[in-house]
């Protein structure tokens, strides 16, 4: 048996859901695997991986190869076994139709969003070009939203693979693919770096496929055959050293962070992930603030308000609670496009506020309604009106009971504002999985993710233990 | 006895009250008046529905038919207290609760000056005094800053006795008083009754302690099954 990984989720043409069949994958790295088992007399069986753990799920044995369009790289080379490359991409710049004559080139986007896959070469570049030319790279957790993106003005450029770009034209209208190549790169099988022999095996069959045509075949029938082909089997079957990666004209492709030790890898990378802490904390503590206030109102709502009002909240509260926050970040960023495009930022702090809105809001009507009704009839005895009993009394009271729970919130909403890398957002996790990926290994990048974490989310937890001590004065 | 005045200077008239919760009748015509510097004891077993006389003068139950009139003030049978009516029974009433229910983020000057400032348009400043001064007459002065759960059983009380008159209500209610006091506490207790009573208010207090009743109250009246027996 041939244990193979990728990832079918927008995986066209390498591997995706049958159409037909949804519970059957096909494309074209289905059928490389198929042409690679039959090699060494095996039985291919697909494994089901996102595609930025494929090179982990390798690394730990999940499955003896990954193929899903997956880029040579000197990251991949270093860490991992890797094939002999059986496709050869060029990483094309798609923009709108009209803009078409002003943006041919990177060079020509400073000061302009251009997005591409996270953790790709493309991405690797974008950052160069970050600095070369003044451009924005936007990173994206697939190759679908880029181009619908682009389509509705969220990016003005998208740098990915030709392969990616074209079948992407099929279904979204409105942008023209440049004929510029900005490089030229190749799609591997990896392996785990102990695999060695396996991976020679694997070479001397895929050998055999691009010199007997079935390569070609397969090639053809997806649709992605053209004349680099030809040329990059000949260099292949030649025993030519092929690079992972040309880029052209203009880039200083530097050194890549792989060959570098890995301490000078951390040290280079340490300030982009102070950079993406920074927009951790802003972003958690703004919707915390905003979770805080539309909780309040919703407890306050759900305690006072007449019935109708009471149960449109409570039917707020469990949709939200009820539905992954993820999913909620989706629909408020792409669902919603058509009617409000919400930039990228602002989508991340409305659907993370809306979301912890509601877990707020149970903490805060349980804490309001803990409070003695005695605590209520002596305030009004007083004179107090409704208002002033919610306010001087009651709220306060419930606040200290709030604390710890808020507290215990706030550092689980620090964590989940990770979640929003979805929506392009570069903050701490996504930023230390793009340093992971170019590093081939989670071990330093894992550890300084954790310590910023923490050195975010332990200074608050003690605030809120000093507050707590304070209000909670010793009997006497 | 001796009656000293006609209904007249009554400044609590409570006629035929009756309340139900359910199907159960807790007040069924309840009917007593009380005049001013009179300190009327409401005793009666458990359950009698002592307390809820007190509520329902106080504003914190509504009872269902009959009426109580609070020197300006008239509550009637079966309507809800609305927003202004509140406004001024809360000048002629003041009530303090068996457990005293101190508000507990607040310290024992705050739970005093809370009312004056906020619904009396006091000064902050003239409300401290004031609760100072109140706090001293009750000899509790030097815990002006400990929170409620500070402070022990008879403190609470005379916090909340003082939190009470913080507003100047002529009527105080009282639920319960001496039943967290030892029998040195329940006297100097009664000392301070009296002393509001010299200065003219007037104390209805729901209590079952018969001889807290016979030595201070200067009118005993008896609830049983929510009806007032008279003497």
């Amino acid at each position: 048996m041939l244990r193979w990984a990728g990832d079918p989720e927008g995986g066209a043409p390498f591997v995706e859901a049958d159409p037909a069949h949804p519970e059957q994958i096909v494309g074209l790295d289905v059928e490389i695997a198929g042409v690679i088992a039959r090699g060494l007399g095996r039985t291919p069986e697909f494994l089901n991986v996102t595609f930025t753990s494929i090179d982990q799920s390798i690394a730990r044995g999940d499955a003896d190869i990954g193929l899903s369009g997956i880029e040579d790289t000197p990251a991949r080379r270093t860490t991992l076994a890797v094939t002999v490359p059986y496709y050869e991409f060029r990483e094309v710049l798609s923009v709108r139709d009209a803009d078409a004559a002003r943006y041919r080139t990177l060079a020509d986007l400073r000061g302009r969003r251009v997005a591409t896959l996270g953790g790709t070469i493309a991405f690797e570049i974008l950052l160069r070009a970050e600095r070369d030319f003044g451009l924005t790279a936007i990173s994206y957790d697939d190759d679908v939203h880029p181009f619908s993106d682009l389509t509705i003005g969220r990016v003005d450029a998208v740098l990915l693979d030709d392969v990616l770009a074209n079948r992407r034209r099929g279904t979204i209208a409105g942008f023209t693919i440049q004929p510029e190549t900005v490089a030229t790169a190749h799609y591997v099988g990896v392996l785990a770096a102990t695999s060695v022999p396996l991976r020679d095996t694997i070479n001397e069959v895929l050998r055999g496929a691009m010199r007997d045509g079935t390569l070609e075949r397969i090639l053809r029938k997806w649709r992605v055959w053209n004349d680099d082909q030809p040329r990059l089997y000949a260099r292949v079957l030649a025993g030519q050293p092929i690079p992972p990666y040309v880029v052209s004209g203009g880039l200083d492709t530097g050194t890549s962070v792989a060959t570098m030790t890995r301490w000078e890898a951390a040290r280079r990378y340490l300030p982009s992930l102070l950079r993406a802490s920074v927009v951790t904390i802003v972003l958690s503590c703004l919707s915390m603030a905003l979770a805080v206030m539309i909780g309040v109102a919703i407890a306050t709502g759900r305690v006072y308000g007449p019935r109708a009002l009471r149960t449109a909240l409570l039917g707020y509260v469990e949709l939200m609670r009820g539905t992954p926050i993820l999913l909620q970040l989706f629909v408020l960023y792409y669902g919603l496009a058509a009617a409000i495009r919400l930039p990228a930022f602002a989508a991340a702090l409305l659907g993370l506020a809306l979301n912890y809105a509601a877990y707020e809001s149970e903490i805060y009507r349980a804490a309001l309604e803990a409070i003695p009704v005695g605590q209520l009839e002596a305030a009004r005895t007083l004179g107090l009106n409704e208002r002033q009993v919610l306010t001087l009394v009651r709220a306060p009271q419930a606040f200290r009971l709030a604390l710890a729970p808020m507290t215990n919130d706030f550092v689980a909403l620090l964590k989940d504002s990770s979640l929003v890398s979805v929506l392009t957002v570069l903050e701490l996790t996504k930023e230390t999985q793009i340093f992971a990926t170019n590093l081939g290994s989670w071990v330093i990048p894992g550890s300084l993710c954790a310590a910023l974490y923490l050195a975010m989310s332990l200074p608050l937890a003690a605030l809120a233990r000093r507050l707590e001590l304070r209000w909670r004065a010793p009997a006497e | 006895m001796a009656r000293t005045g006609g209904m007249n200077d009554s400044i609590l008239n409570v006629e035929r009250v009756e309340l139900r919760r359910g199907a159960r009748s807790v007040l069924a015509g309840v009917t007593f008046a009380a005049r001013r510097g009179e300190l009327v004891a409401v005793m009666g077993p458990s359950g009698s529905g002592k307390t809820t006389i007190l509520r329902a003068i106080a504003g914190l139950e509504t009872f269902h038919a009959g009426r109580i009139t609070i020197g300006a003030v008239t509550l009637e049978g079966g309507v809800a207290l609305t927003g202004d009516a509140a406004r001024q029974l809360r000048r002629e009433v003041g009530m303090v609760f068996q457990f005293h229910c101190l508000f507990e983020h607040l310290t024992a000057l705050q739970n005093i000056c809370l009312a004056p400032v906020h619904a009396h348009g006091v000064s902050p400043h003239a409300a401290r005094d004031h609760a100072r001064d109140l706090l001293r007459t009750f000899g509790v002065d030097h815990r002006e800053h400990a929170l409620p759960r500070q402070l022990s059983g008879g403190e609470a009380q005379r916090v909340a006795i003082a939190r009470a008159l913080a507003v100047n209500p002529p009527l105080l209610l009282m639920d319960e008083p001496t039943a967290s006091l030892d029998p040195a506490r329940r006297v100097e207790l009664g000392a301070l009754l009296q002393g509001l009573l010299r200065q003219g208010r007037t104390l209805v207090v729901a209590t079952h302690d018969e001889d807290f009743a016979s030595e201070f109250a200067t009118r005993i009246l008896r609830v049983n099954n929510g009806v007032v027996d008279l003497p």
